[in-house]
């Protein structure tokens, strides 16, 4: 039987290509803006492209307790880009909306430097020893990304990235997972990393 | 690290391939789609598909053409060409592109860069700047101008000054063609593109010129360039975009590799 999964939408950018790789790997994708489709779902992606202040729409649709049952209820869940940074308390590029908290750290912005912010573009992958979802993956495998503001390296860090200073480019605690980078625009290795989360048992 | 992007170009006109590169083992050379897959799996890190199409009846083809192309790929992929409105940025994501490349529409109407960055992200909007050194400007790279039409008007700003206005209004990324080198082989317009590029924090694509391996080292390294885009690797003696790449590894360039 195929992996079911669900991708949240909250109109924060375009769900077109997470859910054209999902599909493309076997799993039977349904897309919904609703909590009590989140409450029963097997398992849970959440997407996310833009601006933090976006993740605001979570909580006004009643999203956020959603999510946080079924992560408590050990449902696999994975967000991917500030889909990941929503799962930290909060970021500085909107102080006055509340992530997840699910971590405890804040995200900040890239600092000043001579790099230029946004990071844009394909940068290599250290992966954690034993993390799940990059069961397979090289250190220096590769990942696109797109983003200015990134989370700390902390003992929850999946993933270290280099980019001006390193930062972690994937957080992984139990049943929750995070990809700072876009693993459905990140060909074969993204492909892989996308296969593990739908692949994922939690013990 | 982060690595230097090399951008495989489609030109589209009703819904084939006029421009780029040619498989001579492709059953069908000029379906997009096909293409687009071979490029990728040959190493190109992106993928940009500029439709050409004159006609409102080819137009139409566009988006069953975005979505056959987008199918089955898994690298970033940009489409540009006619995107005039929101509604028609919305519908070729909606078709399948990550990013979509404005150029004469941003100009005409500088918002149309915030309104559809509001809806799909700073980084899904790519603004493109045709340019063309000034020689009777003090600063002829300084002062290069926009144009549009093809080059056929002047549209009386400079590419430095428009490509920082775009960035404050919200374009995740610039691809900065000189018509100077256009067609010419002969190499990129370096100083230009460093121009611009210094110019800006949003990532540069340099495209127009590229004739050998070592005109990219160049758009790298003197030019600045965050990215550049091939329309014929072929044309540079090597086989495919992971070749290429594996030359400018070996001058230094940080690229994708393997792929």
């Amino acid at each position: 039987m195929a992996i079911q999964v669900t991708v949240i939408d909250y109109k924060a950018g375009n769900l077109t290509s997470v859910v054209k790789a999902l599909r493309h790997l076997g799993a039977e994708v349904s897309v919904t803006d609703r909590p009590e489709v989140v409450a029963a779902a097997e398992r849970i992606i959440l997407p996310g492209v833009g601006h933090f202040a976006a993740t605001r729409r979570l909580d006004e649709t009643g999203l956020t307790p959603a999510i946080r049952e079924a992560i408590a209820g050990r449902v696999p869940f994975l967000g991917i880009c500030v889909g990941m940074q929503w799962l930290y308390a909060g970021s500085t590029e909107a102080p006055n909306q509340c992530g997840l908290g699910h971590f405890p750290e804040r995200i900040e912005r890239f600092p000043e430097s001579e790099e230029k912010v946004p990071h844009v573009g394909w940068n290599q992958l250290d992966p954690i020893r034993g993390s799940r979802i990059f069961a397979g993956v090289e250190k220096g495998e590769f990942a696109y990304f797109t983003h200015s503001w990134r989370a700390p390296i902390t003992a929850a860090t999946a993933a270290v990235t280099q980019y001006i200073q390193p930062f972690a480019s994937a957080v992984e605690d139990k049943n929750v997972f995070g990809l700072q980078f876009h693993p459905e625009k990140s060909g074969e290795s993204g492909l892989k990393i996308l296969r593990n989360f739908l692949e994922f048992r939690p013990c | 690290m982060l690595t230097r992007r090399i951008i495989a170009c489609l030109d589209v006109r009703d819904g084939r391939v006029v421009k780029g590169v040619q498989f001579v083992d492709l059953i069908d050379a000029g379906d997009p789609a096909a293409l687009a897959a071979r490029q990728a799996q040959e190493g190109a890190d992106e993928i940009v598909l500029l439709d050409i199409t004159a006609t409102h009846e080819g137009r139409k083809t566009l988006l069953d053409t975005v979505r056959r192309t987008a199918q089955s790929l898994f690298v970033p992929f940009t489409v540009g060409g006619g995107i005039r409105t929101v509604a028609d940025a919305a519908a070729v994501f909606e078709a399948g592109a990550d990013k979509v490349s404005i150029n004469s529409a941003a100009l005409a109407d500088p918002e149309l860069i915030g309104q559809i960055g509001a809806s799909f992200g700073a980084q899904a909007v790519v603004v493109a700047i045709d340019a063309r050194r000034d020689p009777d400007a003090s600063d002829p790279v300084r002062e290069a101008r926009v144009f549009v039409h093809g080059g056929r008007k002047d549209t009386g700003r400079t590419a430095v000054e428009w490509a920082c206005e775009a960035e404050s209004l919200g374009a995740g990324e610039i691809l900065l063609t000189s018509m100077d080198a256009d067609g010419t082989r002969a190499g990129f317009d370096c100083e230009l593109t460093a121009a611009v590029s210094s110019a800006v924090r949003i990532p540069v694509i340099a495209s127009g010129g590229a004739g050998t391996l070592a005109h990219f080292a160049d758009v790298f390294g003197a030019g600045k360039a965050d990215a550049a885009l091939a329309a014929s690797i072929f044309h540079f003696g090597v086989s495919s975009a992971r070749s290429l790449k594996q030359e400018l590894a070996k001058c230094g360039i940080p690229v994708r590799l393997p792929c």
